[in-house]
């Protein structure tokens, strides 16, 4: 599955509101539910999410078994200077995707 | 709780069955009864999961693949135009087979004849994915499937598996779909049953799934044996289903509950 979508203007003004859409895919198996046979499903899910603005950290989430499958998050930042925004989504079993977007403000 | 809904709905599908096809004028996407948060996540592309699917899509169709040693792309050229209004024609004719076909299994034809690859399952990640990314280029566009001669017969046999009475609660596709469409089961809308959203990301699923998978959720529903995957029953009545939207906008990839 591709990792993930991630939505950010590509250019603003400086001090301007910009919205930041992301979704990733992911399954998000909350741990607590049971085969036909009666096993438990292992648990599977992404424990943290974390934006960060030329190195900077802007954003930064926790996540918990109930939250859905492909979880989407929207969230605003002042534009402040050109350069990186990258993403970072972290869990179980090794679970990794990093993508970044680069935005020009002028 | 769905049963004890289906059992509640069987009262009143006691009283005479009215087996009426809806109006064209009256005839609705399952879109519009979605509530405002879901139609959201349908119409921003931003929020909708299914486009996960569709880049996926966008990115096996340049792939090479088989012992042909060819991507779609290099025989299709850009889907955007090549591809542009394709999925709103399916199921459409198919001479080598003599019967119709549907999307899935246009692509795995070009998989095995064309590729030389192996064909993708039914319900497979790669399978939704082009499916998804087709779909994606006639987003917008009209249903459109061919109605000649050659179809006639299919379509009279995709008709006649909506209206047949079937499984343990002995109800018709049209009893619920073309009679009680503007009723609640359970708390879910009822709907029209148009095909034009698929393959479609439902909240329920948690992911995206095919017409066919949906259409098993119904037979489920009514505890009816669901044909398999791919079987000609279940294309036939994708066809009557496109027939019945004929002219409807498609939505690919929709957002359903
Ligand atoms: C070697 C060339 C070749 C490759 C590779 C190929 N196709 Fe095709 N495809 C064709 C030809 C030729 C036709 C039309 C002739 C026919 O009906 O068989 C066609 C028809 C189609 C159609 C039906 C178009 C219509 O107007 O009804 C679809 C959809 C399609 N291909 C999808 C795909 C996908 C998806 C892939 C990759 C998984 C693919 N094709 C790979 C040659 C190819
Ligand atoms: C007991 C009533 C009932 C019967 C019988 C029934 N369905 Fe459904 N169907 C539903 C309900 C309710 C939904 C909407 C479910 C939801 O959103 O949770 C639905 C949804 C659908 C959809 C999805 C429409 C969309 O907008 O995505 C299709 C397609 C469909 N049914 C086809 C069929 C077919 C084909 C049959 C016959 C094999 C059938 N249904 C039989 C109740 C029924």
């Amino acid at each position: 599955m591709a990792g993930a979508l991630i939505n950010v203007p590509a250019s603003a003004r400086r001090g301007e509101i910009i919205e930041i859409k992301t979704l990733v895919s992911h399954p998000m198996e909350t741990g607590y539910r049971r085969t036909q046979y009666g096993t438990v499903v292992p648990r599977d899910i992404i424990r943290q999410f974390v934006c960060t603005y030329n190195g900077e950290q802007i954003f930064r989430a926790e996540f918990h078994p109930a939250i859905a499958a492909n979880p989407f998050i929207a969230f605003t930042t002042v534009a402040t200077e050109s350069g990186t925004i990258a993403f970072l989504w972290t869990g179980d079993n090794g679970y990794a995707v990093a993508e970044s977007v680069k935005i020009s403000v002028a | 709780m769905r049963v004890v809904g289906t059992v509640a709905l069987l009262c009143t599908l006691a009283v005479p069955v009215r087996a009426v096809e809806i109006p064209p004028a009256e005839r609705r996407s399952g879109y519009e009864f979605m509530s405002r948060e879901t139609r959201a996540m349908q119409d921003d592309d931003a929020a909708n999961p299914a486009m996960l699917w569709v880049l996926e899509g966008e990115a096996l169709w340049a792939r090479t693949a088989g012992a042909g040693e060819r991507a779609c792309r290099d025989c299709h050229g850009d889907a955007r135009s090549s591809m542009k209004g394709v999925a709103a024609r399916y199921p459409a004719f198919d001479a080598t087979r003599g019967r119709p076909v549907n999307l899935e299994q246009r692509v795995n034809a070009c998989r095995t004849e064309r590729q030389k690859a192996p064909a993708l399952a039914y319900q497979s990640r790669e399978l939704l994915a082009l499916t998804a990314y087709l779909g994606r280029q006639s987003r917008g566009l009209p249903i459109d499937i061919a109605t000649d001669a050659r179809m006639k017969p299919f379509l009279d046999a995709g008709r006649a598996a909506f209206n047949r009475r079937q499984g343990q609660l002995d109800l018709s596709c049209a009893q619920c779909h073309d009679d009680h469409w503007d009723k609640r089961l359970a708390g879910n809308a009822i709907t029209q049953a148009h095909p034009n959203g698929y393959p479609l990301y439902r909240l329920e699923w948690q992911g995206l799934g095919s017409l066919q998978r949906r259409m098993r959720n119904c037979m489920a529903g009514i505890r009816a044996l669901a044909p398999e995957y791919g079987s000609a029953e279940f294309v036939d009545l994708e066809l009557f289903l496109a027939w019945r939207a004929r002219g409807m906008k498609m939505e690919t990839p929709a957002v359903r509950p």
